[in-house]
């Protein structure tokens, strides 16, 4: 059910290549020979059951989780054979957005969008950090929040300004963990709308994670099905739609 | 396998596996980048925390422990020898250990409770991405941060401790409290202060060790953070006795020298 790859408007070399990646806690094999590539500027949706391992892909892409085999090959860098340095120098360039937000709910938000830039001072370009911050949290459309706590805001404003502490180093990658999750139709919605958004403005790739298929109609340039640890099927939302196997059609239900 | 003997075996895995945590802590600790800021707002936080707590608990220690000997005292005629004998087992035992158990109450569970929450909402993991070493940022900061305030927060026990008792002699045996300070401070060696405040670093150590521990690993779920706070509790008071006693027969073998 493999179908290769078809596109051929993507040129150039992929910023993400996976292949054959392996995957097992103990017994448990989660990824069992993975394949992936994706271009730039592109919307690649991933979407699986409930622990079928999506979650456990975006970790093994920045190195949160090790891979027990196959390769993954990330801006040209095999993940696996890079020391500390250079794993954090190209964990700058690939944002990650977690599936429950993860802001650190110590700080405020001015905290946590300084966070990242602590140790990548050089990703404020010389610019002022506030002004940074600022314009920032006004792409997300939350500039007044900026000294708010966490708690103090709601599940959609979470996510926004999780997404806005990712933006904050220009990543050129962001991974997306189920950026709906747990939001209602209406806040899901104007999230997609604003994960477009600044993909235009800031010209990033993105791999995003989703249960929700009408999230990854409206976004997706390509999509891929996770089934069994493997890339089950790939192609466009239509090619899925139409293809005849009901593991597959399990998903357009 | 028997039930008691997989206990037995999972207690001695456990226990391995803090040993290499330490270790990772001891390597951790001297490399940089230091977490300045973040050692200082941890020993405010820390020691601020529970100043009032140990200052109540000590001064009532002191006090009770005064008004419990007293009569004893005066039976063998040996009322002189009050504040000595307070100021003694004070400083060398009660006040560290009060202290220490007080601590790994509050400061073990806090440490154990926000590292486990930060441990399942991912937040750890977001540290790790954006370039931050977590455990240098979160773990050896606290570890850092307990070891050193917890001499501190034992001193004050001590000195609040003592209060308490010279409250009780004053009142009830009319000692002044330039009488009072001086019989404590006639057999109170320099030599008494050094154990008392080794085996406080060392509490302190366990206590901060345990917390971050139980908390950087927790299990996912509420549970899991639930568990992390209360375990590390019980391990880390179970553990101040062990030094306590360590401390005690180390300090034994100084004195009779
Ligand atoms: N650290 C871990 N230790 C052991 N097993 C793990 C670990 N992380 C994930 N797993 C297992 O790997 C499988 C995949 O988990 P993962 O979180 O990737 O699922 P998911 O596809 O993201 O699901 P969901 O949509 O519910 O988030 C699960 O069965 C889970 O139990
Ligand atoms: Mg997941």
């Amino acid at each position: 059910m493999n179908q290769p790859y078809s596109h051929g408007h993507f040129s150039g070399s992929p910023l993400i290549e996976i292949r054959g990646v392996r995957k097992s806690f103990g017994e448990h094999q989660v990824l069992n020979g993975f394949d992936l590539n994706l271009h730039e500027k592109e919307n690649l949706v991933i979407v699986g059951k409930s622990g079928s391992g999506k979650s456990v892909l975006l970790k093994c892409i920045v190195r949160l989780e090790k891979i027990d085999g196959g390769s993954l090959w990330v801006l040209g860098k095999s993940i696996a054979d890079l020391s500390q340095v250079e794993l954090d120098l190209l964990r700058s360039d690939v944002g990650f957005l977690f599936q429950g937000s993860a802001l650190y709910d110590s700080m405020t938000v001015r905290e946590n969008l300084q966070f990242p830039l602590r140790r990548h001072v050089e990703r404020s370009r010389g610019e002022n950090e506030e002004s940074l911050i600022r314009a920032t949290l006004e792409s997300v459309g939350l500039a007044h929040t900026v000294d708010m706590l966490p708690e103090e805001l709601s599940g959609g404003m979470k996510r926004r300004i999780a997404l806005a502490r990712t933006l904050i180093l220009r990543p050129k990658i962001i991974l997306y963990d189920e950026p709906t999750s747990g939001l209602d139709p209406i806040t899901a919605k104007e999230i997609i709308e604003l994960i477009l958004k600044v993909q235009q403005q800031y010209n990033t790739a993105s791999l995003i994670i989703t249960h929700d298929m009408d999230c990854a109609r409206v976004i997706s340039n390509r999509m891929i099905i996770l089934i069994d640890g493997i890339n089950y099927c790939e192609g466009t939302y239509q090619d899925l739609m139409a293809v005849d196997d009901e593991r597959v059609r399990a998903f357009f239900k | 396998m028997v039930k008691p003997l997989r206990d037995l075996a999972n207690f001695f895995e456990e226990a391995g596996k803090i040993a290499r945590f330490a270790g990772r802590f001891l390597q951790a600790v001297w490399k940089p980048p230091y977490e300045l800021r973040e050692l200082f707002h941890q020993c405010y936080v820390i020691g601020y925390q529970s100043l009032f707590l140990i200052a109540l608990t000590g001064f009532i220690m002191g006090l009770v422990l005064d008004l419990q000997t007293r009569p004893t005292m005066i039976e063998f005629g040996a009322e002189s020898y009050l504040p000595a004998m307070i100021g003694i087992s004070v400083v060398r035992e009660i006040g560290p250990v009060i202290t220490a158990l007080m601590c790994a109450g509050k400061i073990g569970s806090s440490i154990g409770a926000e590292l486990g929450s930060m441990r399942v909402t991912e937040q750890i993991d977001a540290m790790e991405v954006s370039g931050t070493n977590p455990f240098k940022y979160l773990v050896v900061t606290r570890i850092l941060a307990t070891m050193l305030m917890l001499p501190v927060l034992a001193m004050l026990s001590n000195a609040v401790g003592l209060f308490g008792s010279f409250l009780v002699e004053n009142l009830k045996g009319g000692v002044t409290p330039v009488l009072y300070y001086n019989k404590v401070m006639n057999n109170l060696a320099f030599g008494d202060l050094i154990p008392s405040f080794t085996k406080c670093f060392f509490f302190g150590f366990a206590i901060g060790l345990v917390g971050c521990y139980k908390g950087y690993y927790a299990k996912k779920g509420t549970v899991g953070v639930g568990a992390a706070a209360n375990v590390a509790v019980v391990l880390a008071s179970m553990l101040v006795f062990v030094l306590d006693l360590i401390a005690v027969l180390i300090a034994d073998i100084f004195y009779e020298l």
